[in-house]
């Protein structure tokens, strides 16, 4: 643009608004909105930062204020993208699946295809079945699928829809060919998350998928990831099982779906797991779980494989990573190769460099329940001290792990653990009892920003940071990553608050 | 750089192409969807809207919930709504739609928040009117500056045989709030649309004409159907004001419980999204006889075109201002003019946009040169179509429910410099090569609407169409290899 003194200026919302104009029509707008006092309007916002309004807050059996998960269907559509070819199909409404879409989208940042059956009110009156007949015809014939995986909204599940007959309908009637896999779940909303849909839809696929595929041993090992929201976790995790020698598959693998190149060509589907190497998952010498809690499902079909299963913290950290990579080691036969210790080595020597500016940091933590668990292992290796530790979608299994791993700490000596409680919760018990860190989804953000408290964003979903999820926070080199974004955010708060004479040059 | 004309046979062959690979049923149903501008809205080329769209087809629509709490109810700043129903809903909608407002987060604004009943198995099995009469009762414990409540129904009420109604008239004696059932079940209509009209509707029922001001002024208006999308209902209000008019209702942008009680006091509604609020509007004029009308506030052809239309209703104090306003902000369109139309010019758009967009911004993107070459609606009607068909160029493709395969298809066949669409297109564009920009929330942007809008939409569209990262696609490697 013109660098001349009468260059225009535009000005958008971050700003415009500060300006006088402005601001006068702000005010002049109160006249007519029956609002609050002023005085009244802060007497309220104190008070809602004290013990009685916790306790008011905390006695809550009924509403719901900011819960930090997400409905079953969400979850099937990643867990479905995480094999080639396949396109996701929610049978219900078709709202949802514009929501699933949109929201995927926001965090990955990448095009989420997944078609809906489009029901409507008749629907209601007679049932689903033409909707899904009509929707897996059309689908699979303009969209050309490997396989299609279908999982279902709350309105479907209501009104009681039978995936299984209405599947097997659209078959004898000729919608779709009998060779085509179609793999189903059943997740109505109104039970468990996004991470149980994820894993109620890759039990779905994997029972699809290796029906009649005993045999003998392939000699590979399976990963599964569960609802991840990094791809730069599948990518790692391949990467060290790479360095390891060994075989190995990851079931399901969304890393190139949600993550594929700009080519100037739009490719449908990206990557994903092969479905001939997923059917023959179940002849494999052990399948690794890297979310325990999230893949109790999954976990029921596997118990009935050849191959040993083993449920895993996500590895973040050097402990949680340890254990995964001796674990892998164990099943698979082999040993730890030089370059990991290595690896091992740079994380511990940079965590060894940034230890002081992040021991005794008082921590709010708030997500997934693994994701939690898993990052309490990092954050307690660091010296930090987990204060509140909230899982809007953990239950009494999740918390009675978090304080298990809380309490092998001095750390976490002082930290409260808090299955099903939300954000609102969480507001609660920063402003009670104060931190000096928050780790958490972009939704806390207007929490800390109240509480004047740095957000460091983790987990799911980031929808107003970039890119996070294109890097890994599991494995050596992603606990290196993490550790990088988490002491480089802090000097940054650091700077940005440092009196003149603190400024330091070296830090 | 003039864009190469279509003529509207080029256009149906390209449509008959790109249609055939549905199957045949399915065909058939889109040829009447999708069709080559008739400026003179003949019936040959009229395009069908406003019906279901097919099962598996991959339509960017949403819901009537959607409709109602996502965009109509949403945005009114001391009213909280509870998205009434599983946890999922009002997640996915927390937030993402950017209708600003002022006031402070969970103290006297609920906008950007998630205020659900969370139905469990239990919920669904036994219903849920005891826990929505419980959860009112702790609403105004744990929010008590909320000035009102609606309780917005998620698919589930409507098929268990929930009574909202009976349990929010409770709710409005008990707590002596407004209490306002809505029944924007998602499985209801065919989209949006009929969510709008559903709270439009309960808006009438509940809220319409139940309070009065202390004062009125012959030049009491409304702001209807503007959701204040990064600011837009500011800078359209800015307008307004500076013709001289009173504001006494912004809906819903940064609107509140008293506005919308208040409305039926004005002596002229004007208009903004009329797919969204057309309904209240026709409702105040056969109530209360208030004249309505609508207007557009992209881009300065239109702003002051829509300027000089409303002032006509009023007397020469408002006319004068009104030239006087124009004259003012002359020199800042020309100054937007001057900086962004030589980059701009002749490049071709893509529209794919719900409500008004599909007809309103074209003449923001004329202002700047660009042509926009195809366009259509996500959940539009007859009345809608009617009212772009002169404002589009003749022959260009227009496009109703567009799937995702055919904005792909006719993305990959008009070359256009820049799509306009939603979040769900947004990434394949940009695999594609193809510019983008959000038309629903502004990328993160705003407001578009308004004099001060003008110059940040076409510092948007330019950053958009001349980012130098579009230039890097080609591998040196990978041309060399081509020769």
């Amino acid at each position: 643009m013109s660098t001349s003194p009468d260059a225009l200026t535009v000005r958008d919302h971050n700003t415009l608004f500060n300006s006088p104009e402005y601001q006068e029509q702000r005010e002049r707008k109160k006249q007519f909105e029956g609002g609050s006092a002023p005085e009244e309007v802060a007497r309220v916002a104190e008070w809602t930062r004290s013990w009685e309004y916790r306790e008011k807050n905390f006695a809550r059996q009924h509403l719901t204020v900011n819960p930090l998960r997400a409905c079953q269907p969400l979850g099937a559509v990643l867990a479905a993208l995480g094999f080639a070819g396949t396109l996701p199909l929610v049978h219900g409404s078709q709202g949802c699946t514009s929501y699933f879409r949109g929201h995927l989208s926001r965090h990955f940042k990448e095009p989420v295809p997944t078609v809906s059956s489009s029901m409507t009110e008749d629907s209601a009156v007679f049932g689903g079945l033409s909707n899904l007949i009509e929707a897996l015809g059309t689908s699979v014939h303009l969209y050309k699928p490997d396989m299609v995986a279908v999982s279902t909204t709350c309105m479907a599940e209501v009104i009681g829809d039978d995936l299984q007959n209405f599947i097997a309908s659209a078959r004898t009637k000729g919608a779709i060919t009998e060779d085509i896999p179609v793999p189903y779940a059943h997740t109505p909303s109104f039970v468990g998350s996004h991470v149980l849909g994820y894993d109620n839809m890759l039990r779905g696929i994997l029972s699809y998928l290796t029906e009649g595929k005993k045999s003998t041993s392939n000699g590979t090992i399976n990963i599964v990831p569960g609802f991840d929201p990094y791809v730069g976790n599948i990518r790692e995790i391949k990467r060290l099982l790479t360095l390891l020698g060994i075989k190995h598959v990851v079931l399901g693998d969304h890393s190139d779906s949600l993550d594929s190149p700009a080519t100037g060509e739009y490719h449908m589907y990206p990557g994903g797991t092969p479905l001939a190497v997923a059917g023959d998952s179940i002849n494999a010498d052990a399948t690794v779980f890297l979310q325990a809690l999230g893949s109790k499902r999954t976990k029921e079909i596997v118990n009935g494989w050849a191959g040993e299963a083993v449920l895993l913290n996500p590895p973040i950290g050097i402990a949680n990573t340890d254990t995964f990579v001796t674990e892998v080691a164990r099943v698979a036969g082999v040993e730890v190769p030089d370059e990991i210790t290595a690896e091992r080595g740079r994380l511990l020597d940079a965590m060894t460099d940034s230890h002081a500016y992040l021991h005794g940091k008082r921590v709010a933590i708030a997500g997934d329940p693994d994701f939690v668990n898993g990052m309490l292992g990092f954050l307690l290796e660091m010296g930090m001290e987990p204060i509140h530790v909230v899982s809007s979608n953990g239950d009494a299994t999740w918390a009675e792990r978090a304080k298990g791993i809380l309490a092998a700490s001095p750390f976490g000596a002082k930290a409260t653990v808090w299955p099903g409680k939300d954000a609102w919760h969480l507001r609660s018990l920063v402003f009670t009892e104060p931190v000096d860190l928050i780790v958490g989804p972009t939704h806390l953000k207007h929490l800390a920003r109240e509480a004047n408290v740095q957000l460091f964003r983790a987990g799911f979903p980031i929808f107003d940071r970039h890119h996070l999820h294109r890097f890994p926070i599991y494995g050596y080199a992603g606990g290196l990553h993490l550790l990088t974004q988490l002491v480089n955010s802090i000097l940054d708060e650091v700077d940005r608050n440092a009196p003149d004479h603190s400024f330091d040059i070296v830090r | 750089m003039t864009p190469p004309v279509t003529t509207s046979a080029e256009t149906q062959a390209m449509i008959d192409d790109v249609l055939s690979a549905y199957p045949p049923k399915v065909e058939k149903d889109r040829h009447k969807h999708v069709k080559p501008n008739d400026q003179s809205g003949g019936k040959e080329c009229e395009v069908k809207s406003n019906v279901k769209s097919r099962p598996g087809i991959m339509t960017m629509r949403g819901c009537a919930y959607a409709g109602s709490k996502g965009v109509v109810w949403g945005p009114i700043k001391d009213l909280i709504s509870i998205s009434h129903g599983p946890v999922g809903c009002g997640q996915y909608t927390w937030g993402t739609r950017r209708n600003y407002a002022n006031g402070q987060l969970g103290i006297d604004n609920f906008t950007v928040m998630q205020i659900t009943s969370d139905f469990q198995e239990k919920d669904i099995v036994f219903g849920g009117d005891k826990k929505l009469a419980a959860i009112l009762d702790e609403l105004v414990e744990v929010f008590p500056l909320a000035k009102g409540v609606s309780v917005q129904s998620e698919c589930p009420i409507g098929l268990i045989g929930d009574d909202i109604d009976a349990v929010s008239n409770e709710g409005t004696k008990r707590l002596g709030l407004p209490v306002v059932p809505v029944k924007c079940e998602g499985f209801r209509g065919i989209s949006q649309s009929l969510g709008h009209h559903i709270a439009n509707d309960a808006i009438r029922d509940h809220m319409l004409g139940s309070r009065e001001l202390p004062e009125q002024t012959p030049y009491d208006i409304t702001l209807l159907g503007d959701y204040n999308i990064g600011g837009d209902a500011w800078a359209s209000r800015k307008i307004l004001e500076d013709m001289g008019l009173r504001v006494i209702a912004q809906w819903s942008g940064d609107g509140t419980v008293n506005e919308m009680a208040t409305a039926h006091l004005a002596k002229l509604n004007v208009l903004h999204c009329y797919r969204s609020m057309n309904y209240i509007a026709t409702t105040m004029e056969e109530r209360y006889g208030t004249p309505w009308m609508e207007f557009n506030f992209f881009g300065p052809t239109k702003i002051v075109e829509s300027m000089r239309k409303i002032a006509e209703f009023f007397d020469d104090t408002i006319k004068e201002k009104t030239e006087a306003a124009i004259a003012s902000y002359q020199a800042f369109f020309d100054k937007v003019h001057e900086t962004y139309r030589h980059r701009l010019e002749g490049k071709t758009v893509m529209l794919a946009v719900g409500g008004l967009r599909p007809r309103h911004t074209v003449g923001a993107y004329e202002d700047l040169g660009m042509e926009v070459i195809g366009t259509g609606y996500e959940f539009g009607h007859k009345d809608d179509y009617t009212r772009s068909y002169p404002e589009l160029k003749q022959g260009i493709v227009v496009y109703d429910d567009p799937t995702a395969y055919e904005m792909e298809e006719f993305a990959r066949r008009l070359k256009p410099d820049l799509i306009g669409a939603g979040i769900k297109e947004k990434y394949v564009s940009h695999k594609m090569r193809t510019p983008f920009r959000q038309m629903h929330s502004w990328d993160y942007s705003g407001p578009y609407h308004g004099v001060d809008g003008f110059a940040i939409f076409a510092r948007d569209m330019d950053s958009a169409v001349n980012s130098p990262t579009w230039n890097l696609f080609d591998a040196p490697w990978a041309s060399a290899k081509k020769g």
